[in-house]
């Protein structure tokens, strides 16, 4: 007897049947009912109008029937909530049940019941389990959490069962322990709460390890996971952690065993670079990396991704593993590939005459790809093993020779790279080349000759047949190959001007003439006045001596690399992207996982990592208590890489941020649309756009002089429409009865209409987040404009961001989601309680001057245009939320004592010193956070000059 | 986590969802087919595929798809081990993972994977775990059932789930109390034309079978524990014991469970036990074909079961052949040779050979095709493992303990 038979009634009345049958009075017919209808459900058919009677079978003390209806109520409790409610009675009665297992089973499944009415129901009995005297019914509860948090998050963390969840942390059971820890990593993954972080400190690490090993498999894999995001004190703290993990790497899961390693990885990077430690470790890391290989070809798959990071990271670990790369005929072809690709990472002078004989041999094979990518192998390694290059070039040679069309084709565009590496040291083989050159009709194939024949043309008797042979069907190449036939036609005659003449008057007029391409068109006219004007020019342009190509083209970023080598073992290690590039909603939330910072030459750099792995951290963390988290994002990450190198000083990235700013303001006065030449989803190009839009809008401010209570700038392109398909978001922030607006323009260039706008923001420094939803008129039809005003909250997560000022915004809309970021004027900042102590009572100003140090203190001329009193003066700072707490003349000099406060509670105090009838001021301000200084000196400047 | 799991046939019918969360429409594997469409073969289709909203990482198996859909960032290790958790079950449940015993089997099958995950994390995965919250199906089982009324779900919490040994149930009781240990190793090698090794490695298993009453805390020891330096072990064993003693301690699970999978290294020296001796040859319309297989290092046993299989290119129309000992086929429409050559006598040589035919009119294929090679070894380990003593401790009985060592092929492939 078997299920199928639960099938075999498809006749139209068999809802009607089963409806009797659940009715039925006997149990075991009833039993048999609900096994058909959950059958039916399994493969989608839709029995959800059985609700009432399938329900009705719940109360009962047969655990199977009950397991069934369960089973049922989970799948359709969201289509009838009504229904649903009905239920609710037994859930509460199961929950406190005698027997463990039917309270788990009980809360379990009212867990996944998606229902809103159900869940208000659910907290008391949850609140209970989490404290059940039995773990089985703990350790269910744990789940339940996470279930509660995806339904509704705020019910979750408004009843306290964060707090529930992290005490479950140091429970004694393991598998308890367990499932906290992932029912919390799901919950912080998913939530950019600051409530809903998992804390790591060094008491919960002890916990989370001594759990591990007790845990089964996959609650190892979770704790493994959250051990990896927890930055050790110092080096011996790491080395401790390391020893710990070392030996899951000999378990049989594979996902325990990546996931160590991602710990090791990590830990590695603690613990000093030359250590014996990391010497040994390193040894341990490679059998069971090795040993991943010989799994199911899945696992292999996510092995050799992740082993494409560890080898550039850590080249020494798998130097002497080359031959487990080697590439089995019936391999899938995604583990072919992937094999291929780490063979040339680990191809050395030593084991390059193995390598190459394999490539030769998988040269041969059926697969067109893998065949391809074979040949370019082989080319990479000639560039990338200087010694074997010669019989590399060899190898292609044979490889020609099999005149096979695409492997021919694939040969000669790799031998174009290795001529371009070493120059003129395999011409010889020219002549073969020429050979196949009717074979060619794939672009790639035709521009690499097309590029060899114009390079060689001197040792070429025949170029100008050659290329005059190419030049026939002009029209028809490929824009690539047209592109290379000018360049290669040109440089022909100026190597051999005068048989050529007639040919590069050809070529010129088909490409500036008969052509639309703009492309060719512009390289037409340039080469042909360079011709035209200067000879002698055009020779040193065009025949210029060319930068040799390097060997390592294909590696990652180092910074990227970084990033990645935080994630083995999850989906961006097989995307190789980092997760803000690929995971959806969650793009704004990043992990806090950073690699520790260390200088080019690799030294460990002992001192930085005993005192602080991200030296980022230590001063705002000392300056103020109210921290700015300094967990640098990617993108800020980035940036502080292309200001200054990672190890300079904090201080040092913030002096040098307004220098390219005010560059980029002059710029775009000048310009115009210098932004949408910069701006792009990238974050290294966004950043220096959103500057100098910024910087604009100090320009536009400077030249219009808006008067109004507080400075609102003009929009400013923020996304320009190139970049977000269509659609053109400006915009610029405002604050309004004490309320911080962003008033948006939002433009549809595009051919369709819009709608399904959703704004969100990452964290910031100062936690600005969305207070309501992005309100579009939906839909925007192509050409509307929309003008949008969003109120701002400002007790989002925060993250302290560099620039300071930078807010990353993310937009979505019904075709896709965009990123863009632009800087928030720190006035809007300011708050209207800004005035500390009251105007008669000075002392407290008084004290906090006096308390914080004088090396806080900075000075800065201030133009004062208008030459305004300090009456008129402290009136319009106070518009502004800048209070005068005092004021007093010395030495006919005014000064005006100030104070304001940032909405994340950082006082700024200030000293204002008014030379009567002179263009400038001297504004000394004195914080607790230095960095806040220069936007706080530009507020100023900006709403004095504004008056 | 996982979010949702389909399972889709070689026709591409979804037979089957289980949704762990919110129900995910079942468009989602639209992704899925369009990366299946651009695959060659079944197995070439990349395990994991990201899609505007969702992640499908999936394994191929008994000739279904197991798409699981994810929708945060996981760790895809977990969750392809997960799945293959999921097959290994089934199989266990229903003595194969194919679609027929998943569709007789389908209210079992809801019910087991409802147990092995919850919210997408796993709960129970631990085969005697799983068998003691819902039994197996066996005939008799359903005819007591229907008699009885009884059902195939326990309601008593599982023994095991909860306790240090979660591998083992209590109250274990036999009357013959045994424990036999097979010691299989595989070798994995590529062997080129002329005859020398490119590459071969061992993976090694010690799979038990242990039936014993009570609590019995086991030690086996080894004549040469050297050569296990890249191991995987079962959680049952006492990795800190190994570590310093180099032996391995434990609480055995009850029934069939693997102890240890290891893996010799290329560093080391593979004897390899068989060699082949190929001679293919192509010209226009046709082709020779000679083959010969031989034992190498055996350290005189014997080589049996041999099997030979190649895989001819497709412009290979049909093979005349003629073995000296077993049976030859030829799949005209897969173009597989398969010579079943049995044990190999070391006095005469097995030898296959004869004529090919080709496709008129397309020209000879450029490359020879691989052979690959399936023998097995009895009472040889090739890595030279060998168990030294078993001990039992915690109980009285004396047990019957027993050894059995097998080499065989794994992955071992003659290039021609």
């Amino acid at each position: 007897m078997t299920d199928s038979k639960y099938f075999t009634t498809t006749k139209k009345g068999e809802i009607f049947e089963l409806k009797n049958e659940l009715n039925s009075d006997k149990k075991e017919k009833k039993k048999e009912a609900v096994k058909k209808v959950i059958a039916s459900m399994t493969v989608g058919k839709d029995v959800s109008a059985l609700f009432p009677d399938v329900v009705n079978c719940m109360q009962t003390d047969n655990l199977e029937l009950k397991k069934l209806v369960y089973l049922y109520l989970m799948n359709y409790a969201k289509s009838q909530p009504d229904m649903a409610i009905m239920a609710v009675n037994t859930f509460v009665k199961d929950c406190e049940d005698t027997n463990p297992l039917i309270r788990a089973l009980a809360v379990r499944t009212m867990g996944c019941i998606r229902v809103d009415k159900i869940t208000e129901y659910l907290c008391e009995p949850l609140r209970k389990c989490l404290k059940d005297e039995d773990p089985y019914v703990r350790k269910t509860a744990a789940v339940c959490v996470a279930k509660l948090h995806d339904i509704n998050a705020q019910l979750v963390e408004d009843q306290g069962f964060l707090d529930q969840l992290r005490e479950l942390l140091s429970d004694s059971n393991p598998m308890v322990v367990a499932n906290a820890v992932a029912a919390l990593s799901e919950i912080s993954d998913t939530s950019p709460s600051p409530a809903a972080q998992m804390e790591m400190n060094q008491q919960t690490i002890n916990k989370l390890l001594a759990a591990l090993n007790e845990c089964t498999e996959w609650g190892q894999i979770f704790i493994l996971d959250a051990l990896s995001n927890y930055v050790p004190k110092d080096d011996r703290e790491a080395q401790s952690i390391c020893e710990r993990v070392t030996p899951r790497l000999a378990h049989s899961n594979a996902g325990v065993v990546l996931s160590a390693v991602k710990v090791l990885m990590k830990g590695m990077e603690y613990v000093g670079m030359e250590s014996e430690f990391v010497t040994t470790l390193q040894k341990k890391l490679a059998p069971p990396l090795v040993t991943l290989l010989s799994s199911e070809p899945e696992v292999q798959y996510v092995a050799l991704r992740n082993i494409n990071l560890i080898v550039q990271k850590r080249p020494d670990i798998l130097k002497h593993e080359m031959k487990v790369f080697f590439v089995k005929y019936n391999d899938p072809i995604y583990v072919k590939l992937e094999k291929l690709d780490i063979m040339i990472r680990l191809a050395t002078q030593e084991n390059i005459a193995q390598v190459l004989a394999e490539l030769k041999e998988y040269a041969t094979e059926v697969d067109v790809d893998f065949v391809r990518k074979s040949v370019r192998a082989i080319g990479r390694c000639a560039i990338k093993v200087e010694q074997a290059a010669e019989r590399c070039v060899s190898t292609l040679l044979d490889l020609i020779q099999t005149k096979v069309n695409y492997v021919v084709q694939e040969a000669i565009v790799v031998i174009k790279d290795i001529f371009r590496k070493y120059p003129n040291k395999y011409e010889s083989i020219i002549s073969t080349l020429c050979e196949n050159l009717e074979s060619l009709d794939e672009p790639d194939a035709r521009a690499s000759m097309i590029w060899i024949v114009g390079e060689y043309a001197e040792r070429i008797d025949n170029a100008d047949e050659l290329l005059e042979s190419f030049l026939e069907g002009f029209h028809d190449e490929s824009t690539q190959v047209q592109l290379q036939l000018l360049t290669a036609i040109v440089k022909l005659f100026l190597k051999k001007p005068t048989e050529t003449q007639e040919l590069v008057q050809q070529v010129l007029s088909l490409a500036t003439q008969d052509s639309d391409n703009p492309d060719l068109r512009d390289r037409g006219y340039i080469y042909w006045r360079l011709l035209s004007t200067d000879p002698a020019a055009a020779k040193e342009v065009v025949l210029a001596e060319k930068p040799l190509i390097s060997s390592e083209t294909d590696r990652l970023e180092p910074t990227l690399l970084d990033e990645l080598i935080c994630y083995i073992a999850s989906l961006a290690s097989v995307y190789h992207k980092p997760p803000s590039a690929f995971v959806e909603g969650q793009a704004l939330v990043v992990r806090k996982t950073q690699l520790p910072v260390r200088s080019a030459s690799g030294e460990p750099g002992a001192t930085g990592a005993t005192e602080s792995p991200v030296p980022q951290q230590v001063q705002p963390a000392q300056q103020q208590q109210s921290v700015i988290p300094s967990h640098d994002t990617a993108m800020g990450d980035l940036l502080g890489d292309l200001l200054s190198m990672d190890l300079n000083p904090p201080q040092q990235q913030m002096s040098m941020t307004p220098a390219p700013q005010q560059d980029m303001g002059g710029m775009d006065l000048l310009g115009g649309g210098l932004d949408s030449l910069l701006g792009g989803p990238s974050p290294v190009a966004g950043m220096p756009a959103s500057q100098a839009s910024m910087g604009g809008g100090l320009g536009d401010i400077l030249g219009l002089g808006i008067s109004s209570t507080t400075y609102v700038p003009p929009k400013q392109v923020w996304l320009p429409a190139s970049k977000a398909k269509g659609l053109e978001v400006s915009g610029t922030f405002s604050i309004r009865q004490n309320v911080r607006y962003m008033d948006l323009t939002l433009k549809n260039n595009a051919m369709a209409p819009m709608g399904d706008f959703a704004i969100q923001f990452n964290k910031n420094s100062f936690g600005l987040s969305p207070a309501s939803a992005l309100q579009v008129p939906s839909p925007l039809s192509p050409g509307q404009t929309a003008d949008v005003t969003l109120p701002l909250g400002t007790n989002g997560p925060v993250q302290k961001m560099d620039p300071l000022m930078n807010l990353q915004v993310a937009m979505k809309n019904n075709i896709d989601v965009f990123y863009f970021s632009c800087l928030i004027p720190i006035h809007l900042l300011f708050t209207e309680d800004g005035q500390m102590g009251s105007a008669s009572d000075r002392k407290v100003f008084l004290a906090t001057w006096k308390d914080i140090p004088d090396s806080n203190e900075v000075q800065k001329e201030v133009a004062n245009p208008n030459q305004l009193d300090p009456k008129g003066l402290s009136d319009k700072l106070q518009q502004s939320f800048i209070f005068t707490i005092a004021q007093r003349n010395v030495d006919g000099r005014d000064m005006l004592y100030q104070s304001l406060k940032l909405t994340n509670g950082i006082w700024v105090l200030a000293e204002l010193k008014i030379q009567p009838r002179s263009p400038t001021m001297t504004l000394s301000l004195k914080t607790r956070a230095l960095d806040v200084i220069p936007h706080v000196q530009q507020a100023y400047e900006l709403i004095i000059a504004n008056m | 986590m996982i979010h949702s799991l389909f399972m889709i046939n070689s026709a591409g019918d979804i037979f089957m969802e289980k949704h762990w969360k919110s129900v995910i429409s079942r468009s989602v594997c639209d992704y899925f087919f369009e990366e299946q469409q651009k695959a060659n073969s079944p197995e070439d289709v990349n395990p994991v595929i990201s899609t505007p909203h969702h992640y499908l990482i999936h394994i191929y198996r008994e000739n279904i798809y197991f798409v699981a859909v994810c929708t945060t960032e996981v760790p895809p290790l977990f969750v392809i081990e997960f799945l293959h958790r999921v097959v290994d079950t089934f199989t266990d449940y229903f003595g194969d993972g194919g679609e027929t015993a998943i569709k007789d089997n389908y209210v079992i099958v809801y019910e087991l994977l409802e147990e092995m995950l919850d919210n997408g994390f796993p709960l129970a995965t631990e085969s005697n775990i799983l068998k003691e919250l819902i039994k197996p199906p066996n005939i008799l089982r359903t005819v007591v059932n229907t008699v009885t009324g009884s059902s195939n779900l326990a309601d008593t919490l599982p023994t095991g789930q909860l306790s240090n040994v979660p591998w083992r149930r209590a109250g274990v009781k036999y009357t013959n109390n045994e424990a036999y240990f097979d010691v299989i190793e595989e070798i994995d090698a590529i062997i080129d034309k002329q005859g020398s090794t490119v590459f071969a490695d061992i993976q090694g298993v010690i799979d038990c079978c242990v039936k014993l009453s009570g609590m019995p805390d086991l030690t086996l020891s080894f004549m040469n524990p050297r050569i296990l330096d890249d191991v995987s072990f079962h959680p049952c064993v006492r990795f800190k014991r190994w570590e310093s003693e180099r032996v391995l301690s434990f609480v055995p699970p009850d029934g069939n469970f693997r102890l240890i999978s290891y893996h010799v290294g290329s560093q080391n020296m593979v004897a390899i036990p068989v060699y082949v001796k190929p001679n293919i040859s192509f010209r226009e319309g046709g082709g020779r074909f000679d083959v010969t297989v031989g034992p190498k290092q055996t350290m005189g046993k014997l080589v049996e079961s041999v099997v030979i299989t190649c895989a001819m290119p497709k412009v290979v129309l049909n093979m005349n052949l003629t073995p000296t000992q077993g049976t030859y086929t030829f799949d005209p429409v897969a173009k597989v040779l398969t010579w079943d050559v049995g044990k190999i006598n070391p006095q005469k040589l097995p030898n296959l050979r004869g004529n090919i035919s080709l496709q008129s009119g397309s020209p000879p294929p450029e490359s020879n095709p691989a052979i690959s090679v399936q023998f097995k070894i009895q009472q040889m380990a090739v890595s030279g493992l060998k168990v030294n003593r078993l001990d039992m401790y915690g109980e009285k009985y004396k047990p019957f303990k027993g050894v059995k060592y097998l080499t065989k092929a794994g992955n071992f492939q003659v290039r021609t």
